[in-house]
């Protein structure tokens, strides 16, 4: 398994990287170790029916296939910077049909913490801001409040795109179906232990702030 | 059959936007002879979304629910498909992984619990097929629900990738079908009954979203259905909210709302639940299916 991690010389190698992208390489490939069937991904035959299965494939820049294969190529972070990661609804679709038996899913997850790690996003494009605005609300409540979410989730990215929604929002008030006072859990301290101690042992946090490294990733940085 | 007793996980969107589901949920356990105790002090089991975030942190807040479960000691059910497909990868993965499972101890830890992976985690579709059972559903009979003609939908997670009912083709699942057509009631044929309505995308890319919940709103049309019956408030809220679209079309003369009901809801009204009882004032288009009493058959 040892050779998986390694960067230049492993299964998945694509050829001598740039320092970033190789950072990026072992850091993901360590991770998805510990992830049961994405550690896969080097059983991928390119057949693309992930993309053919995917519900929201129409929405992307990247296929799913694309995104296995841009990875094997060593373009990590192009893909970090792709709609696609934000844009998978979840649905597992892809995941259950893939013959190599790879999740799919799950290495799309970790795509996302990993760029939400390394704070590398795609330009003007704020929808990790759900994800955490998400685990903001859990984090203080213990459960999610679902009027909380979306009017900070709105307020911290289109505050236009409320007013917008406000027909739906009235609708739902109408039908008794909006809480607007959150309701936080009796144990409320206890859980905050547990999210303090869990959040140990995921990946370090420091936010690297990167400048633009667009010109040195992918096919551009592999050495021949 | 001995007492059945669950322990019953409702999930954030039971007590707001799912209000509905959990009303139909307890009326129909409750007229079955189900119990449903309610978990003490459950959290959000983290859904789809915090798994973005933080690994473990997601993994540490799922299982502390299923610490809470196995101290309760009954099985759980948990309607909101999120919350199914979430524990129970919750149970697996600490399962499979012996270091991730160290961790999520260890944080339980600091609030004095201890990992606990051995009480199943059932949906409630499956609940009632599974332990209740067709016949002693149908022996509850009291109202007639031939008036519906439900477009089945299942969506993602109950199906993919634990499948709730075992048996149940992932593909082409069946089960609601089966049991609405004992009941009386005329499915229709739903082809995309597994197809995603887009989750959570519904914030974050509202226009692909509503791409997914038209389509498959449209299909049900087409096939004659008078209404979709969901078993997960987060499709039932994407396909209702198209209801207010639907309005807009109406008044220019087209085709008038299509209400979208929780699976739960047509069970109660077959059961004699009222309208109020199982929630149907919550829903964006209104009802006018009637519910007649059974024309007495020698039951009861």
């Amino acid at each position: 398994m040892t050779s998986r991690t390694e960067p230049s010389s492993g299964r998945m190698a694509p050829g001598v990287l740039s320092r970033s992208e190789r950072e990026l390489r072992e850091a993901f490939l360590a991770e998805i170790e510990r992830i049961p069937g994405a550690g896969r991904l080097d059983q991928c035959i390119q057949c693309g029916t992930c993309t053919a299965s995917c519900p929201v494939s129409f929405a992307m820049d990247l296929t799913p296939r694309q995104v296995i294969a841009m990875f094997r190529a060593g373009a990590i972070e192009d893909l970090l910077r792709s709609r696609t990661i934000w844009v998978c609804a979840s649905c597992y679709q892809c995941t259950m049909r893939c013959p190599a038996d790879i999740s799919i899913t799950e290495l799309l997850y970790g795509f996302k913490r990993m760029a939400i790690d390394r704070g590398i996003f795609p330009a003007k494009f704020p929808v990790h801001v759900f994800a955490e605005t998400f685990a903001e609300m859990v984090n203080r409540y213990g459960r999610n409040h679902e009027v909380g979410l979306i009017l900070r989730f709105f307020m911290r990215t289109q505050p236009l795109g409320l007013l917008r929604r406000r027909r739906d929002g009235l609708a739902l008030w109408r039908h008794g179906r909006l809480r607007i006072r959150p309701t936080r859990i009796d144990a409320i301290g206890d859980f905050r232990k547990i999210i303090a101690r869990a959040e140990k042992f995921d990946l370090p946090q420091e936010r690297v702030k990167r400048e633009s490294v667009a010109d040195t990733v992918g096919y551009a940085a592999i050495e021949r | 059959m001995s007492h059945m007793r669950y322990t019953y996980y409702p999930g954030c969107s039971l007590h707001a936007t799912g209000v509905a589901y959990d009303k139909s949920m307890r009326a129909v356990f409750d007229k079955l002879g189900a119990e449903l105790v309610e978990l003490e002090d459950w959290n959000c089991c983290g859904a789809t979304t915090y798994s973005s975030v933080k690994k473990t942190v997601a993994y540490a807040i799922s299982a502390r629910n299923l610490a809470l479960a196995e101290k309760a000691g009954n099985d759980v059910v948990a309607p909101c498909s999120a919350c199914y497909y979430v524990l129970n990868r919750t149970r697996k993965s600490l399962t499979e992984q012996p270091e991730l499972r160290e961790h999520v101890g260890a944080a339980l830890a600091e609030a004095g619990l201890e990992v606990g992976l051995g009480t199943p985690v059932r949906h409630p579709l499956e609940v009632l097929l599974t332990d209740v059972g067709i016949d002693r559903i149908l022996a509850a009979q009291t109202h007639s629900v031939a008036g519906f003609r439900p477009a089945c939908y299942y969506g993602c997670q109950i199906v993919r990738p634990f499948a709730a009912i075992e048996g149940d083709d992932p593909e082409l699942p069946m089960a609601m079908e089966r049991l609405f057509s004992a009941l009386g009631a005329a499915p229709v044929d739903y082809p995309p009954k597994v197809r995603c309505c887009g989750g959570m995308l519904v914030a974050t890319f509202p226009e692909v979203a509503k791409e997914l919940c038209e389509e498959l709103t449209n299909w049900a049309r087409e096939r004659g259905a008078n209404c979709i019956v969901t078993v997960c408030p987060l499709c039932q809220s994407n396909l209702d909210l198209m209801n207010l679209d639907g309005r807009r079309r109406e008044a220019n003369g087209s085709t008038g709302p299509l209400p979208v009901l929780y699976f739960t809801q047509i069970i109660g009204l077959a059961l004699g639940c009222s309208a109020e009882e199982v929630g149907l004032e919550h829903g964006l288009a209104p009802v006018r299916i009637d519910v007649p009493p059974l024309v007495a058959s020698g039951k009861d």
